[in-house]
């Protein structure tokens, strides 16, 4: 296969994704209930799959509606028989109004609604409003294909009794989409990616200043990625990054996404978040941060969630703008049993140039560090520190 | 094939020849060590034997059934217990005798000094499914 082959393939695949929604609301308008209406598009989507790389249709969207009705008729029918009732269904689909980015935007509120655990949320939304399929979603949560089936079917069961135009909660929706894009493993699906287009596909519906925040917060952390992660898959901390990496249309899209954002005057934590982000990518170099706006925005944060994982990286700012005498003094207001609190800990002891606690700190956080990423940078800096002390 | 669990113990396997702890090592050592244990689970992909390989947090905590309509009962962790799983690869190889070798190979990560750690691995083969022809 040649190479722009394959790049019409990948095309393909972008393309069916973002018209699934829509399909999926074309059939829910006709009277398909959502659970039936998801499943005969998700047979239209594999069916594309296999068929469009040889002739891709002239009308994409009227090409899937038709598969998937066809779909939707033949699981009708065997149905039907299986009950062995006599009554036929109708070949013709009855005449309907054709789909509006409403019906999206209803699909986006069914998908995270606060009847489901966010685990089939995050499913559940991948699949109906991503338009991926069952295996690529088990791929990248890394769990067998018949787990993310049944977390699927169970989702669609959950949400049987919900009426379609309910309305919903952009609440929800946005923490599935943070979820997706902060919770996201490797798989041949980019989940980032993924939760950046959905995040942009729900601004464009919607007039609020959390989710432009929201998707500031993911373009600007986005924009750091190539600098993010060595070769070999350890981590760089942000102070290290190497800066002429970050990706600079990325972080100007965010900025201006985020200053209309804040220009409405209506905070909320995404849009803090997202401030914090844009201030570390204003900074030409780490020592140029300006850590004293930082703590005002974790300050605001703080008054928005009263997050004890705030309160930790507000301790760290503060042992950046303040010094880390003030930093382990905000520091020892927080739970000393919350994740990171250790290597926070060792970081501002050390800063203090009290070496022997952080090396001691440093050892201790990296055994209890959350992943291995962390565990290997939390070793590193324990193994460096300890040769000083010999030094 | 048969498929062989490599266990890393946090506590439980007799002491390595060279049992300096990380946090002692120079950052070169650790970086040698993380090197040497990324490349060998590539090498165990390249030749089609590696299945799967995972790291545990140190903290676990006891559960058992308390009986119809209570919550389970939590205990420990127990300081006394003995043994205590750091992480395991699991491989799928044709013979015991490369399960064996493999081991001593994982088992010759370096560590302080840039010295082979020589730690004890477990290993232990997978009960697998029965075959299709017995007799």
């Amino acid at each position: 296969m040649t190479g722009p082959a394959k790049a019409d393939q990948v095309m393909d695949e972008l393309l069916l994704r973002e018209l699934t929604p829509a399909v999926i609301g074309v059939l829910v308008q006709r009277g398909v209930d959502f659970a039936t209406a998801e499943d005969a598009v998700q047979e239209a989507l594999i069916q594309a799959a296999l068929t469009w790389p040889d002739r891709q249709p002239a009308d994409p969207k009227g090409w899937l509606v038709t598969v998937a009705w066809r779909k939707f008729l033949d699981a009708r029918r065997s149905e039907v028989s299986r009950r062995d009732r006599e009554q036929r269904v109708e070949a013709e689909p009855p005449p309907g109004p054709t789909e509006t980015a409403d019906d999206t935007l209803q699909l986006f509120f069914l998908c995270a609604h606060p009847s489901l655990t966010p685990a089939s949320a995050v499913a559940l939304t991948l699949r109906a409003v991503g338009g991926l399929t069952t295996r690529q979603i088990a791929q990248a949560y890394l769990v067998p294909e018949a787990t993310m089936a049944r977390r699927i079917s169970r989702a669609k069961r959950t949400v049987g009794d919900v009426r379609f135009k309910e309305p919903g909660d952009l609440a929800t929706v946005l923490r599935v989409l943070y979820l997706v894009f902060n919770e996201g493993y490797t798989g041949d699906v980019d989940l980032a990616a993924e939760a950046i287009r959905l995040t942009r596909q729900l601004a464009s519906m919607t007039d609020d200043e959390e989710t432009a925040g929201l998707l500031a917060l993911m373009l600007l952390h986005h924009a750091r990625r190539p600098a993010r992660a060595r070769r070999d898959g350890s981590l760089v901390p942000l102070a290290e990054q190497d800066r002429s990496r970050w990706d600079t249309s990325l972080i100007a899209e965010g900025v201006a996404i985020l200053q209309t954002a804040l220009g409405r005057d209506r905070l909320g934590e995404f849009q803090a978040q997202a401030a914090i982000a844009a201030l570390h990518a204003d900074a030409p170099r780490a020592e140029e941060t300006d850590w004293v706006q930082i703590v005002g925005w974790y300050d605001e944060l703080l008054r928005l969630t009263e997050s004890p994982v705030v309160q930790l990286n507000r301790a760290i700012a503060i042992g950046e703008a303040d010094g880390p005498v003030a930093g382990l003094a905000a520091l020892a207001t927080v739970d000393p049993g919350l994740p990171r609190h250790t290597a926070a800990s060792a970081y501002l002891h050390e800063k203090a140039g009290d070496l022997l606690t952080a090396a001691r700190l440093y050892a201790d956080a990296a055994r209890s560090a959350p992943n291995l990423a962390e565990r290997h940078h939390l070793s590193r800096q324990a193994a460096r520190i300890s040769q000083a002390l010999r030094g | 094939m048969t498929k062989y669990l490599l266990l890393k113990h946090y506590r439980g396997a007799p002491e390595a020849v060279n049992a300096v702890p990380m946090d002692q090592w120079t950052p070169e050592e650790v970086e040698d060590h993380l090197q040497f244990m990324a490349d060998f689970a590539a090498r165990l992909e390249s030749t089609g034997e590696y299945v799967d390989g995972q790291a545990l947090s140190p903290e676990g905590t006891f559960v058992r059934y308390d009986g119809e309509g209570r919550p389970p009962v939590t205990d420990g962790p127990f300081a006394e217990t003995k043994d205590l799983i750091a992480g395991w690869m699991v491989i799928d190889v044709d013979t015991y005798e490369r399960a064996l070798a493999l081991a001593g190979e994982l088992s010759a990560a370096p560590g302080a000094g840039g010295k082979p750690i020589h730690e004890w691995l477990e290993v232990r083969p997978f009960l697998s499914a029965p075959p299709t022809v017995t007799e």
